[in-house]
């Protein structure tokens, strides 16, 4: 930690706060929006993007030390694909469920 | 400055975390429960990830892959059970 240089120190802060600023971004919207296609916004990207950022910060840390960050490049990679795989499917089954939603349906597509 | 840094993100991924832990008890839907699983399962990967940054151990990564693909695993497994009423058919 005290080899570091003031730039690498700098970008690897300021990539933990805004990661976990979005994290816990993604979870207050979850809480807080009205019904559960907004609550499905929140956490499907806000969070996402957290903690690609805490990633980022991490093989920051290691490209400093000399190391090549595979561990958490193959843990960025997953979470990115199945994010909106996982998030489609709960779509899916609200759709299916017919959860009750705020929006009104649109004029050209009126169902039932 | 890390220190701080590293801190102020370990207090809100805990927030978050709680606040996840508050839609699960509470969500009106079974999918609501099933999203709040999901969003759980992935700030305890930032979580083991911010333990790796602390600790200096690249170990932590290979639970952090495992538990992402644990939560990935489970949340297909609900919604399809929630739409389906079947995981395989």
């Amino acid at each position: 930690m005290d080899v570091l240089t003031w730039g690498v120190e700098l970008a690897v802060a300021a990539l933990l706060v805004v990661g976990g600023a979005f994290t816990l971004i993604g979870a207050i919207g979850m809480t807080r929006f009205a019904d559960f296609f907004m609550r499905l916004h929140a956490p499907t990207k806000a969070t996402t993007l957290g903690v690609g950022g805490l990633l980022l910060a991490s093989m920051a840390l290691g490209w400093s030390a000399g190391m090549v960050g595979v561990h958490e490049l193959m843990i960025a990679l997953f979470l990115f694909v199945t994010a909106p795989v996982s998030a489609n499917l709960m779509a899916k089954a609200a759709l299916h469920l017919r959860v009750g939603s705020k929006a009104p349906p649109p004029e050209d597509l009126r169902r039932d | 400055m890390i220190g701080w840094a590293l801190n102020f993100a370990l207090g809100a991924v805990g927030v978050a975390m709680l606040l996840c832990g508050w839609r699960l008890l509470r969500g009106p839907s079974a999918i609501d429960r099933v999203l709040a699983l999901d969003t759980l399962y992935i700030n305890v990967v930032a979580l083991i990830i911010l333990l790796g940054i602390q600790r200096r151990s690249s170990l932590l990564f290979e639970a952090a892959l495992i538990v992402a693909m644990l939560g990935f695993v489970s949340t297909v497994a609900l919604a399809r059970y929630l739409s389906r009423g079947d995981v395989i058919e």
